[in-house]
């Protein structure tokens, strides 16, 4: 293993991320604050959400952030660079083995979101406050669990842009993200969907669904919210099921 | 220490459309394994392909588009899994040490695959990076070979906009950034301006003098002819000739070429030209025309010209040319490198 490979290939993602620093800071908070701004603040201000509603939104940001900035952050750069210039030749001749570009890919990906997470916290909170009651307390779980989104929102980043095509870039945003999205318990709570059982069980297998529950569990512990462990089991079975899909899929695509 | 290039039985079979500068033949056929299965698309692209290429040599693929040339340069670089077969680079196995061979190997693209995202300089700089070269060291290359390729005023911007041939030159200054003992050329001067081809050739001897092996793909036999000092000819991933210039050349009866065509051609008009004297062979290329192998050039004229009147055979067109890698090409396939 050639960690110099490594870390100059992470190095070089940093730099691109650095330089393309102010078009990701819009692309990825300006849609999730917008949100937070008229649900947040102006529901609530007009009295059509109650006051405690804040405090559930914002995990739910915060994973949304997450989830879009990873996927975004693997999947839209490998979608380009496997199209038809092969901009990542010079990547795959790099001395070291194709795998280890794929993982450099999720690590820079991770990054990207835990990044995303911890700046939209502060910004929401201007956006929404005064009344959000947000604490972190069990700092161990919280980091675990952010990690986890992380990883699995870079891994899945790897599972999608390894296996699309560019003309399908806007096909994935509607067939695959805005679902994810919508049923991701992101803008309400697991429990709210005890009226719809049906429903109820079908978006378990959304990984959105255990990022927002499980941030909810580490920053608004009173709300109601899926057990930790479950939320923690769930999130590695994801993060490890889209990592061994996102590596076969580049291998695919990476060696003809 | 240079690194020598070796491949045996190299066999490659593509499922689906071979990525752009690795062509195969294009050929479909039903799978064999039986008549019950869906017919399967199968495109193969080398067919049991041998080479040895020394340490320290310039070699060459000469071949139409299709040949195999860029799958074997693909194989021999880790980006593209032999169907059967074994290459090596020096004594690794190029596909179960692949980090070993990246590390001996620099490759030029048939086309620029630059990383869009960063400046010339940077492209560079990280390229060394990617190889473990310090910092001050990589920092110093990159400058030099800046200037080399003429590149230096434009080092700070960023690729998107650069011309095509700016960008081969870019390609190439990247190849050569680690100092790699073997460097892979595919199509080097495809689209180069004159100028700039014999830039490039001038660069490619000087790197082979500093000892590394050369191994290049062209279909210009020129190019081909200026700078290998051996050249493998392939058609259909089969290695159909293997030699210096000259051997191949020398391999051509007769050494001209005369290639004819007839308003309307008689059956006898072919053994009356093969009795001439100086001819060495004479071949149907289709229904109107013929050519002609022979030792002199335009002396045959004027007796192929009263042959043809006297049989009742009018000629139409007249082309001669000398001993080239062209002909030798046309006299083993019966096909131009153009076609």
């Amino acid at each position: 293993m050639n960690w110099k490979t490594f870390f100059a290939l992470l190095a070089r993602d940093a730099h691109v991320a650095r330089r393309n620093a102010m078009q990701l800071f819009l692309q990825t908070f300006l849609q999730p604050l917008l949100f937070v701004f008229i649900f947040g603040r102006v529901m609530v201000g007009s009295g059509y959400m109650r006051p405690e509603y804040k405090s559930l939104l914002l995990p739910g940001i915060i994973a949304i952030s997450m989830t879009f900035t990873g996927v975004w952050a693997v999947a839209m750069p490998l979608i380009a660079e496997f199209q038809w210039t092969r901009e990542i030749e010079d990547r795959l001749l790099a001395p070291i083995s194709v795998g280890w570009i794929a993982i450099e890919k999720v690590i820079a990906g991770m990054l990207q979101a835990l990044v995303a997470g911890l700046v939209v916290i502060p910004l929401a909170w201007l956006v929404l406050r005064p009344g959000v009651e947000i604490s972190i307390g069990t700092p161990l779980t919280f980091a675990l669990i952010i990690v986890l989104v992380a990883g699995f929102s870079a891994c899945g980043g790897l599972a999608l842009g390894s296996s699309m095509d560019q003309q399908h870039i806007g096909l994935m945003f509607s067939m695959v993200m805005t679902p994810m999205i919508f049923f991701g318990c992101a803008y309400y709570p697991w429990s709210a969907l005890n009226k719809f059982p049906i429903l109820q069980k079908v978006v378990l297998v959304n990984p959105l669904v255990y990022a927002s529950e499980g941030l909810r569990a580490a920053l608004v512990p009173k709300a109601s919210h899926l057990p930790v462990a479950a939320v923690i089991g769930a999130l590695l079975f994801f993060d490890v099921l889209l990592l061994v899909v996102g590596l076969r899929q580049f291998g695919k695509k990476a060696v003809t | 220490m240079a690194v020598g290039v070796r491949t045996q039985d190299l066999r490659k079979v593509y499922h689906s459309a071979p990525p752009l500068g690795a062509g195969g033949g294009f050929v479909m056929r039903a799978d064999a394994k039986g008549a019950k299965q869906q017919p399967k698309a199968q495109i193969p692209a080398l067919d049991g392909l041998s080479l040895e290429i020394r340490a320290g040599e310039i070699f060459g693929l000469l071949g139409p588009n299709g040949a195999g040339k860029s799958t074997t340069i693909g194989i021999l670089t880790t980006r593209v899994r032999p169907t059967s077969g074994q290459a090596w680079i020096g004594e690794h196995d190029v596909w179960k040490e692949q980090a070993e061979v990246k590390f001996l190997i620099g490759v030029v693209p048939q086309r620029p695959n630059l990383d869009f995202s960063l400046t010339a300089r940077e492209i560079l700089v990280f390229h060394g990076a990617y190889f473990g070269i310090g910092s001050k060291l990589r920092n110093e290359r990159a400058d030099a070979l800046l200037d080399k390729f003429k590149l230096t005023e434009r080092g700070n911007q960023m690729v998107r906009g650069f011309s095509g041939g700016m960008m081969q030159r870019l390609s190439i200054a990247r190849a050569m950034m680690h100092d790699p003992q073997v460097l892979f050329l595919d199509e080097p001067s495809a689209g180069l301006d004159p100028q700039t081809r014999i830039l490039l050739w001038d660069i490619i001897r000087e790197y082979h003098q500093a000892g590394k092996t050369v191994l290049l793909t062209t279909h210009n036999m020129e190019e081909a002819d200026a700078l290998c000092q051996r050249i493998a000819i392939v058609d259909h991933g089969r290695m159909i000739a293997l030699g210096t210039p000259e051997e191949l050349k020398a391999s051509i009866p007769g050494g001209f070429l005369l290639r004819l065509r007839f308003g309307n051609q008689t059956d006898d008009l072919l053994q009356r030209l093969q009795a001439l004297k100086g001819v060495r062979e004479v071949r149907a290329a289709d229904s109107t025309g013929l050519d002609v192998y022979a030792d002199r050039g335009g002396s045959l004229i004027p007796e192929i010209a009263s042959l043809a009147a006297s049989c009742g055979a009018e000629l139409s067109d007249v082309h001669i040319s000398e001993p080239s890698l062209e002909n030798l090409f046309l006299h083993h396939t019966g096909r131009s490198l153009r076609d």
